[in-house]
């Protein structure tokens, strides 16, 4: 099916490496950037006018939970799918954690199907590291792999058998697929509800220690040491787990990590009066952990942003603050908080956030792409860095509404997204 | 004031206000009819989702001498987990279009959700999962005035589980900004780190957090605690925590006070809470007023009260 050539006119090209920031067009062609030049239009193209705008490859979230199969109340793949375009996102990875667990090639494959049908984001399903998700065997990496798996992870539940977790990393070199781990000690957890700290003291609520996730980032990167293996932390959150994994690096270790928006713009006092919207895990921490996060994607500890976009219904959120689930959606908000608090505020520059949504994860997960090169894919986020806008819950693509970013005005916005050289989201369109 | 959340949101002038009214209300206890006509026509509704019986009693007590129709609602525990009861029963509550809801939940910030969930209804907290029980605070430092005669400078002492305490926040919170000093000290395992922002000094041994206090306030030490590991054994409990007389005696001759229900021989020994020094029966007495104080105060701010023209 041959579109025809696409001629995005007038970008501000602005390459992750760094090496290249300059007003240019980009002509899409089969799906794949063709070329990018000046004055690129040939008889026949169709040309988009995108002066002002940036062009950047298309973004990343390597961490999501799309919910489906068995838990559509929450989201779909569909809905999820419509979410990380509008969020800016050409590609996505969905953690197991759905009803059935993803252990299994059919589900993967059912995942990638419906993913296909949206027609909207790249969907990469990540499977489960161990059957069921029971931390107990693990699960068949082979398979999985074939069927679409671009890593594997129990996110949502640790595996606490370090034995399992040895296992799983050792294993998991067969197929160089990575283990991505949510580190957390579930005994330390207990029935903790926010992060320990003054604020959990302050409105009385129970605490999980900081200690709950940097014992358990260590240990596993001690095992990834033994094994040999690539070893991914999830959603980073504390000071003492990105020092264990900038020690890590520093020894020459295959280890890389993420870290959430939310993390790196908010910290434990957004619960405020008990506010479900600020409930997640690992939960908001310290000022101290915000800053080591910053330095962590500012001196490349971290590898990549990613949201942790983990939608309930409303009235699961709506529940008392310790009745309630932990997560919050983050697809839709996730590009305006890095342009705003994070480039703006002049943390890390424009080319440095790029690398942390778009090739740094995709290096991580093996995904093509990542830049704005001849041959690549013809994927690409739009943004416009002037614009304004206020996070609006009731506009969300995605069937969750929990965030406790509503209302917040952010200036730096999605202007549209392309994926396989059709424009699959634009702002101006209103859907 | 339109709700009672919590200590937190409180002005000092609100709550001596409400400690300046409760003698008014302790007087009507003694007269031949028990009742004034502050509530008349009004719904209490007493939300209790975890079970009391001492406050729940004294908030029906207060209520019906304030002449107000006591309405009592106690869900049973269902195949639903407790936030989803709580929630639905909310609406359900909510529909009855109450006046007063008095609100005691296992949960942290229930009343919150209730205030929310209910717009039309006037919320008082009687006691939200570990993080306050204003009422109980309030009928404290009502306690501690009528003893001591003031509260400002009072040295306090509370000693205990400050980690699962809500009469503990609740307590820190006010006695701090009425101006006492406050001390406190538990087992380790007990007191949780942040304490500081409270205002409150904590002490690792009791010895040291009793020397000198004009007023020990002993927590409840719950069952469970010790199926927890946060410590091992009653006994052990008594011997490192326990308020005997010989602990007494390091005090600058304190009053002792106790929320109840009482452990003895474990948080406290029975020749101390029978002792002279107790405070604990006069505790439950001024309970009542200081309730019929909150709710006549609650009910003057309320969107009828223009109506009732009290």
């Amino acid at each position: 099916m041959a579109d025809r050539p696409v001629v995005l006119r007038g970008a501000r090209v602005v390459d992750p490496a760094g090496e290249l920031d300059a007003v240019l067009d980009l002509r899409l062609a089969d799906a794949r950037i063709a070329a990018v030049g000046e004055d690129l239009a040939e008889s026949g193209d169709r040309v988009v006018d995108v002066g002002g705008l940036v062009a950047a490859p298309g973004f990343c979230d390597m961490h999501v939970h799309f919910r489906e199969p068995g838990l559509e109340y929450k989201e779909t793949v569909g809905s999820g799918a419509a979410a990380a375009v509008a969020g800016g996102f050409t590609a996505v990875a969905c953690m197991a954690n759905t009803d059935p667990v993803n252990d299994s090639p059919s589900v993967t494959a059912h995942i990638r199907q419906l993913a296909e049908q949206a027609g909207l984001a790249h969907v990469h399903p990540i499977a489960a590291t161990t059957q069921g998700m029971n931390g107990e065997r693990i699960s068949e990496f082979g398979a999985l792999k074939e069927a679409g798996a671009v890593a594997v992870s129990d996110d949502g539940l640790p595996v606490g058998n370090p034995a399992v977790m040895r296992k799983a990393l050792e294993y998991s070199r067969l197929h160089d697929l990575p283990v991505i781990e949510h580190c957390e000690t579930l005994e330390l957890t207990g029935d903790g509800a926010m992060r320990e700290g003054a604020y959990a003291a302050w409105i009385g609520l129970p605490g999980i220690p900081a200690a709950s996730e940097f014992i358990a980032v260590e240990r596993n990167i001690a095992l990834a040491e033994i094994s040999g293996a690539r070893l991914h932390i999830a959603h980073l959150s504390t000071e003492r787990s990105a020092a264990a994994v900038r020690r890590a690096k520093a020894a020459g270790m295959r280890v890389t990590a993420e870290v959430t928006p939310h993390h790196l713009v908010l910290t434990e006092e957004a619960v405020g009066d008990y506010d479900t919207a600020a409930k997640m895990k690992p939960p908001l921490a310290a000022d101290a952990d915000r800053d080591a996060l910053l330095t962590a994607i500012a001196d490349g500890t971290a590898d990549a942003i990613a949201t942790d976009h983990a939608p309930h219904h409303e009235d699961e959120k709506k529940l008392c603050f310790q009745s309630a689930p932990f997560g919050i959606v983050g697809l839709e908000t996730a590009v305006q908080l890095v342009l705003d608090r994070l480039v703006a505020s002049g943390a890390i520059s424009l080319a440095r956030a790029i690398r942390l949504l778009s090739p740094g994860p995709r290096r991580i997960l093996g995904l093509p792409g990542g830049d704005l090169r001849p041959g690549s894919p013809a994927d690409i986020t739009l943004l416009d860095l002037e614009a304004t806008g206020t996070i609006n819950p009731e506009s969300f693509r995605s069937r969750g509404r929990s965030t406790p970013f509503a209302g917040l005005s952010l200036k730096g916005q999605v202007a549209a997204t392309w994926v396989g050289g059709r424009e699959v989201y634009s702002r101006n369109a209103g859907r | 004031m339109r709700h009672l959340l919590g200590i937190r949101g409180l002005t000092p002038e609100e709550a001596l206000g409400i400690l300046d009214e409760a003698p008014r209300y302790q007087d009507v206890a003694d007269q031949p009819v028990p009742r004034v006509p502050v509530l008349v026509g009004r719904t209490v509704t007493h939300l209790f989702m975890e079970p009391s019986t001492r406050t729940q009693a004294s908030f029906q007590l207060a209520a019906k001498r304030l002449s107000a129709e006591p309405l009592s609602f106690v869900p049973k525990s269902s195949s639903l987990s407790k936030g989803e009861t709580f929630l639905d029963t909310a609406r359900t509550l909510a529909s009855m279009a109450p006046d007063i809801v008095v609100v005691r939940s296992a949960e942290s910030g229930a009343p919150h959700v209730l205030a929310r969930e209910i717009p039309t209804a006037q919320v008082i907290n009687a006691g939200d999962g570990i993080s306050e029980h204003p009422t109980q605070a309030l009928l404290d430092a009502f306690t501690i005035r009528k003893h001591l005669g003031r509260i400002a400078g009072v040295r306090v002492t509370i000693i205990g589980d400050l980690l699962h305490s809500r009469v503990f926040r609740s307590n820190a919170r006010l006695l701090t900004m009425l101006g006492a000093e406050v001390r406190c000290c538990g087992p380790p395992t007990l007191v949780p780190p942040g304490l500081d922002r409270l205002g409150v000094r904590s002490l690792l041994h009791p010895e040291e957090a009793l020397e000198g206090a004009e007023a020990v306030m002993v927590l409840r030490i719950q069952h469970e605690r010790m199926h927890a590991s946060f410590i091992p054994t009653e006994r052990e409990y008594y011997r490192e925590f326990g308020l005997t007389g010989e602990r007494l005696a390091r005090t600058d001759n304190a009053i002792v006070l106790h929320p109840g229900p009482l452990n003895r021989g474990v948080e406290i020994s029975s020749e101390v809470a029978d002792g002279p020094r107790s405070v604990i029966l006069d505790q439950v007495r001024n309970g009542v007023a200081v309730r019929m104080a909150v709710l006549a105060e609650i009910a003057r701010s309320s969107p009828r009260s223009h109506r009732t023209d009290g």
